[in-house]
């Protein structure tokens, strides 16, 4: 079964196929920001050098937030045109599922963190369970120890040294927030290298798969991406009622 | 030029329009006729807030685009499959709104092997004259007068423009839109401006008639809207009676007053006999009386969209598109979205 499979969510451009147990290609730029310019022409590049039918592939796995609003967007757009025009389902990864996929079955607690800006950090706290069930047949299961949120880098470092084990650190809030995880975390702890501590499409795919064969895919009217944040006017128009509620009581 | 014969086969032509907050799609046939013409309109949403907030639409057109999209072509009654060339909004507008059309139209192009062609947001306004008027051809002048722009473009042919005047501050539209925000109208301003004014007397108050020295194009509508501004504040310390239809009334009026004056100087100056409006404040009935009056007198034809094709929409988009497929003005797949696009640049 192919996955195409999509990453846009931060300064990544990532793009991957792959078939089964099989990643027939992955193309991976962290260089600008400019995704409108340089997925789509890295997405021909794959198709051409693998020579894929597009209409060969089952569905496409979009890594779908949280993230860059406007990178999600490009994204979520360019998925929902390609579902539309091949027929196809898409299958929305949640972005921090696929930051833990780049360091499958590691022992510990994963954490990936994506810089949210204002102080803040998308995060998660994951680990692979290993369920031994026949000797043919192990599998490893994520299991979510700190639901998907967007919180203070305190409020995170106080949340995993609650559990008090080894964390893996995944993602772009490495290189803004080591320094202060370095000092303040009592827990041990390891970051990610290079080739893993970014997002990538392939990731995306192994989930998207996963995914898939549990049902969780949809057609592609349906898909808008998982922002995590309400807009400002939103939450300043939640913030005036909340207000006005307290001085009414 | 124009190396593709059109007369061979049927050009059918998707094009998608977001560059503000409308979601768009529309089907048309060989640059005239309008199979389809879908809109999703987020008005409702950015009433709430005073005017268009540019995540929320953003948000919206993401979750519009396929549903506006399917329907275009379900009303044009023919598939994906008998498209011709996807044609997209590439700029000006906001920059969020903008790249959902990109995307999705790139991605749709990629996927079915067919051609695309990005099209100026403002080439589209103009070129919605050519869907009601089968004869009219370039050159002709065109006032594009929205809630983003204001602009006196000489077309010199499909495609071909100069701009010979725009404004130095708010766009004309805007202008409506802060005026009506003031006197407690709310947003959109203009058709609500339009619709109070027809019980106003445009005489009761002398606004200023805006004039830039050295530019006899140029528009300036920020020294008239605080004109305005300062009349009600004048008004309420003085604890005068503010009649809103007159002030709504007078405003107009000094807005429509400038407008004609430059379009129809413009006409007489470059010997244009054709006049042709264009934007969202091209629906504004004061402004098409003052200026079908002022055309007849000076011996120009006046042409102008119905409401429908004044306001954002994806139909003249694919008037537009079909005249850059023409001229094998085709989009690669790095084609970006350009919220500061001016008129004849690429």
């Amino acid at each position: 079964m192919r996955i195409l499979a999509l990453e846009s969510s931060g300064l990544v451009a990532s793009v991957a196929i792959i078939e089964d147990d099989n990643l027939l290609a992955e193309y991976s730029t962290n260089v600008e920001m400019k995704h409108s310019e340089t997925l789509l022409p890295m997405l021909e590049e794959i198709v051409k050098v693998t020579k894929l039918d597009l209409n060969s592939i089952e569905a496409i796995a979009l890594s779908n937030g949280p993230g860059s609003f406007t990178g999600l967007r490009i994204g979520s757009a360019t998925a929902k045109g390609m579902g539309f025009a091949l027929g196809k389902p898409i299958i929305p990864v949640p972005t921090l599922e696929g930051l833990v996929y780049n360091c499958y079955g590691g022992s510990g607690i994963m954490c990936p963190i994506m810089d949210a800006r204002r102080s803040e950090v998308y995060t998660a706290l994951y680990q692979f369970v290993i369920k031994k069930g026949t000797k043919k047949d192990i599998c490893c299961k994520l299991r979510v120890l700190l639901e998907p949120q967007a919180i203070g880098i305190m409020d995170l470092i106080a949340e995993i040294d609650k559990l008090g084990k080894h964390v893996t650190f995944i993602g772009d809030g490495i290189p803004v927030y080591k320094d202060i995880i370095k000092e303040k975390l009592k827990s041990p702890a390891s970051f990610a290298k290079a080739n893993q501590n970014r997002q990538r499409a392939a990731s995306i795919a192994v989930r998207g798969l996963e995914l898939y064969h549990e049902g969780k895919y949809i057609d592609s009217d349906d898909e808008k991406p998982e922002y995590f944040r309400k807009t400002q006017p939103e939450r300043e128009a939640e913030e005036k009622e909340k207000a006005e509620n307290i001085e009414k009581k | 030029m124009k190396k593709i014969e059109k007369k061979e086969k049927d050009i059918l032509v998707l094009a998608i329009e977001s560059s503000c907050d409308e979601t768009a799609a529309s089907v048309v046939r060989n640059g005239r006729e309008i199979m389809s013409n879908a809109i999703s309109s987020q008005i409702a949403i950015h009433t709430k807030y005073g005017g268009v907030v540019p995540e929320i639409a953003s948000r919206k057109h993401i979750e519009n685009v396929n549903g506006v999209i399917e329907k275009a072509l379900k009303d044009a009654k023919i598939t994906l499959e008998d498209i011709d060339v996807i044609g997209v909004t590439y700029g000006p507008g906001l920059s969020g709104s903008l790249l959902v059309g990109v995307s999705e139209a790139k991605a749709i192009a990629f996927a079915t092997g067919k051609p695309l062609v990005g099209v100026h947001h403002i080439e589209g306004h103009i070129m919605a004259n050519f869907i009601e008027h089968p004869d009219l051809k370039p050159p002709f002048l065109s006032l594009v007068v929205s809630g983003g722009h204001t602009h006196l473009v000489k077309v010199v042919d499909y495609g071909k423009y100069e701009i010979i005047g725009k404004t130095r501050d708010d766009a004309a539209g805007e202008a409506f839109d802060k005026v009506a925000r003031a006197i407690g109208l709310g947003y959109p301003g203009g058709p609500k401006i339009d619709k109070i004014s027809k019980s106003g007397d445009a005489k009761a108050i002398e606004f200023p008639r805006a004039h830039v020295s050295g530019a006899p194009y140029d528009f300036s509508f920020s020294g008239l809207k605080s004109a305005v501004l300062n009349y009600i504040n004048s008004a309420k310390m003085k604890e005068e009676e503010i009649v809103v239809a007159d002030v709504a009334a007078s405003f107009q009026k000094a807005v429509t007053d400038v407008l004609v004056d430059k379009a129809i100087n413009a006409c007489n100056e470059f010997g244009f006999k054709t006049l042709a409006i264009a934007g969202g404040v091209a629906s504004n009935s004061g402004l098409k009386k003052a200026m079908r009056k002022a055309c007849k007198s000076n011996n120009v034809e006046f042409v102008f969209p119905s409401p429908i094709y004044c306001t954002d929409n994806a139909a003249m988009i694919g008037v537009a598109a079909y005249h850059e497929y023409l001229n094998e003005n085709f989009a690669g797949w790095n084609l970006n979205a350009v919220p500061a696009l001016k008129l004849g640049e690429r």
